[in-house]
């Protein structure tokens, strides 16, 4: 199963992050809100005109840039795969 | 099937490893013990299939946030042949910690030490060889990034497993029992005592941004609130207004009319038509400043604020700054002083440069109240609000025209990321207790300038003393004739343009000098007004208010934080002659139009 970019899912999908490949100031910030390695991340729904993703990890809302999401690599996680 | 974890801090280049380790060969699985998932790995090691299990970054294995509760109970539940651990070879002495947590437990290990040509570049130099000994596991330097030392990594983790025995975990819950006590504990004392709301709440919020953040309907939703908003300050604020005036005249006619009598002409008219009329016309805005800070405070604490800023981040991207400039400047239609410092959240020097070049264009409570006063005096109820929504799309224009206009010079790409709170409805006492702590600001703020202002604007209309008040005689008519060929272009005569250099000191004292000025206040002002002016100078009149310095406290707030004295006089020299651009080309425009 190969890892892709947050970037490139669509809303409604959701994915497991794999990793962050940004500087360590906005890594940690990054991690702050809740984008660890292993957390579950949903995209809610994409800005127009190329805006920003809205991203639920836990229950926490955060929305970021096409720019930085292009830096989280994630991967796809089939929907009933994990126990509730 | 052997098992080894990958343990280390964060940001410690630890899936970078497990990465380069295990190739695209991944996979997300569950795991005893633990309810979330975890990245996990095959891989030949000597000939033996071995599993490769990367867990989360943590600080602290005593820990107790999620991370470390969960590498704990993955430790508890799961045999483990190998644990490979991996830190920071440049924070050595605050990362070892990890590596002798994990040796406490009896933990067959081998220390990764990443990033080594960090450390050397840092001049920090590690015997691997003598710390191997003291800690009894092996240690290897690795650079994970480069793929130095991965080969010697390599090698070791092959050694290790070939010789290790996986330790039960019956035997790592006896020693964690500690953690565990604390863990129940925990949890026992939470539930006692701390209600976490239900997640009814979040539904609404999930609800409430299909709307909100809708792809068609969120920014015209946006403008709607905005301008319900604008329409209801003016509907609940007139009344008050009126009020406020009516207490104020009926205050003058019964109660210092007859007891400034005795006092000579001169002194009496600079308590009464200059202090109390000044001051006074000022003081019936009150109410209105009250109702907006209370409407923004709403907005401000119902989590609206990020959304706007979710809305507009494609355009601002586009000019150069990002959404949170967005919210500044939605601040600063409060007041642009804290609008200003509030920019201090960006790293980027540009950015912040960009974004107070703009701020100074939102149309703040003091401009509020100079525009309140015009509109209610010139125009008929039916549009008064609709012009004053109309100058709050100009200070939008203005601010998106100066970004497109300077977004090369101060070029950045500071990353955007914002969290949206949950919707709430923010309490009355909240509300009020914001909207009160600003309107004190607000006064604070005014009455230092108001009453000196008032004064000076007097002492200029009524002297030399031989001059008729307010004529082109006084001092402040010769001022406004020398004024008079650049701005009687702009169509402003010379009364307004009195007030136009005392609005430079700062906005607050506009009203109250134009009582001054034309020594009238209430009604009789407004009439006054009304027939001086037609609604093109007076709207002309409006937009270079709107444009020009908002105050000399905006100005020294500009200096304080951009440190730069060019820059501060661009932030002022630049406006300055937008706004008369603007003016005139409106003024000109409609004249030429026939109005």
């Amino acid at each position: 199963m190969a890892t892709v970019n947050l970037e490139t899912l669509k809303a409604g999908e959701t994915a497991t992050i794999a990793a962050v490949h940004t500087d360590r100031a906005l890594s940690y910030r990054l991690a702050a809100l809740g984008f660890r390695i292993g957390n579950r991340v949903e995209v809610i729904r994409l800005g127009r005109f190329s805006g920003p993703l809205h991203v639920r990890i836990g229950a926490t809302d955060i929305m970021l840039r096409k720019k930085e999401a292009q830096k989280i690599e994630v991967q796809t996680v089939i929907a009933n795969h994990r126990p509730e | 099937m052997k098992r080894v974890a990958l343990v280390g801090m964060p940001n410690t280049g630890k899936s970078t490893f497990f990465n380069r380790a295990t190739g695209a060969s991944a996979r997300v699985g569950n795991w005893p013990g633990i309810t979330v998932d975890l990245l996990g790995a095959r891989l030949l090691l000597a000939g033996e299939m071995v599993e490769l299990v990367d867990l989360p970054g943590i600080y602290d294995l005593h820990g107790f946030s999620d991370d470390e509760q969960v590498v704990r109970h993955f430790l508890e539940n799961n045999p483990v042949d190998l644990v490979v651990i991996i830190l920071n070879a440049t924070q050595i002495e605050r990362q070892l910690s990890l590596a002798l947590q994990l040796k406490q437990l009896c933990l067959p290990a081998v220390l990764l030490l990443n990033m080594a040509d960090e450390a050397k570049k840092f001049g920090i130099s590690i015997d691997a060889e003598k710390m191997s000994t003291s800690l009894e596991m092996p240690v290897v330097m690795l650079s994970a990034k480069y793929g130095n030392g991965y080969q010697d990594a390599h090698r070791i983790i092959t050694q290790a497993i070939q010789h290790s025995t996986p330790i039960p975990p019956e035997k790592l819950q006896v020693l964690l029992a500690a953690d565990d006590q604390i863990e129940s504990d925990m949890e026992a004392v939470l539930k006692q005592t701390v209600q976490v709301p239900v997640q009814l709440s979040d539904n609404l919020t999930t609800q409430l941004d299909r709307l909100m953040l809708h792809p068609w309907l969120g920014l015209p939703l946006f403008f709607l609130i905005m301008y319900l908003l604008f329409q209801a300050i003016f509907l609940l604020g007139k009344p008050l207004q009126d009020g406020v005036a009516w207490l104020l005249e009926a205050f003058k006619q019964g109660a210092l009319e007859p007891l400034l009598a005795g006092l000579p002409a001169a002194l009496h008219g600079l308590l009464i038509e200059g202090i109390y009329n000044g001051v006074g016309t000022v003081a019936t805005f009150v109410p209105v400043i009250v109702l907006f800070f209370l409407f923004m405070a709403l907005v401000e604490d119902s989590g609206y604020l990020s959304r706007a800023a979710f809305l507009m981040d494609a355009l601002m991207a586009k000019l150069g700054l990002d959404g949170r400039s967005f919210v500044m400047m939605l601040l600063g239609f409060g007041c642009n002083v804290p609008a200003l410092m509030g920019t201090r959240v960006m790293r980027s020097r540009n950015l912040r440069l960009l974004t107070m070049l703009v701020i100074p264009f939102s149309l703040c409570s003091a401009r509020l109240q100079v525009f309140v006063f015009i509109t209610a005096a010139i125009f008929s109820p039916k549009a008064a609000p609709l012009v004053l929504f109309s100058l709050y799309l100009f200070s939008f224009a203005a601010a998106f025209i100066t970004a497109l206009l300077f977004k090369n010079r101060f070029q950045n790409n500071e990353p955007f990321i914002l969290e949206l709170p949950p919707y709430r409805f923010p309490t009355l006492r909240q509300m009020v207790l914001r909207g009160w702590h600003e309107v004190r600001h607000f006064l604070s703020r005014a009455s230092k300038f108001i009453i000196a202002g008032v004064v000076l604007v007097w002492l200029l209309t009524h002297f030399p003393q031989n001059a008729a008040p307010g004529s082109i005689d006084t001092w402040a008519g010769m001022i406004g004739h020398f004024m008079e060929p650049v701005l009687a272009p702009i169509g402003i005569d010379q009364h307004l343009a009195i007030a136009l250099i005392f609005g430079f000191v700062a906005k607050e004292i506009v009203v109250g000098s134009l009582a001054v000025i034309y020594g009238l206040e209430g009604s009789a002002l407004t009439g006054m007004m009304a027939q001086q002016l037609d609604w093109v100078q007076a709207y002309s009149f409006m937009l270079f208010t709107l444009i020009y310095t908002p105050c000399l406290s905006t100005i020294a707030t500009i200096r304080s934080e951009s440190k730069s004295i060019p820059y501060t006089s661009f932030a002022v020299a630049f406006p300055l002659g937008l706004a008369w651009l603007l003016s005139f080309a409106f003024y000109q425009t409609a004249r030429a139009l026939g109005y």
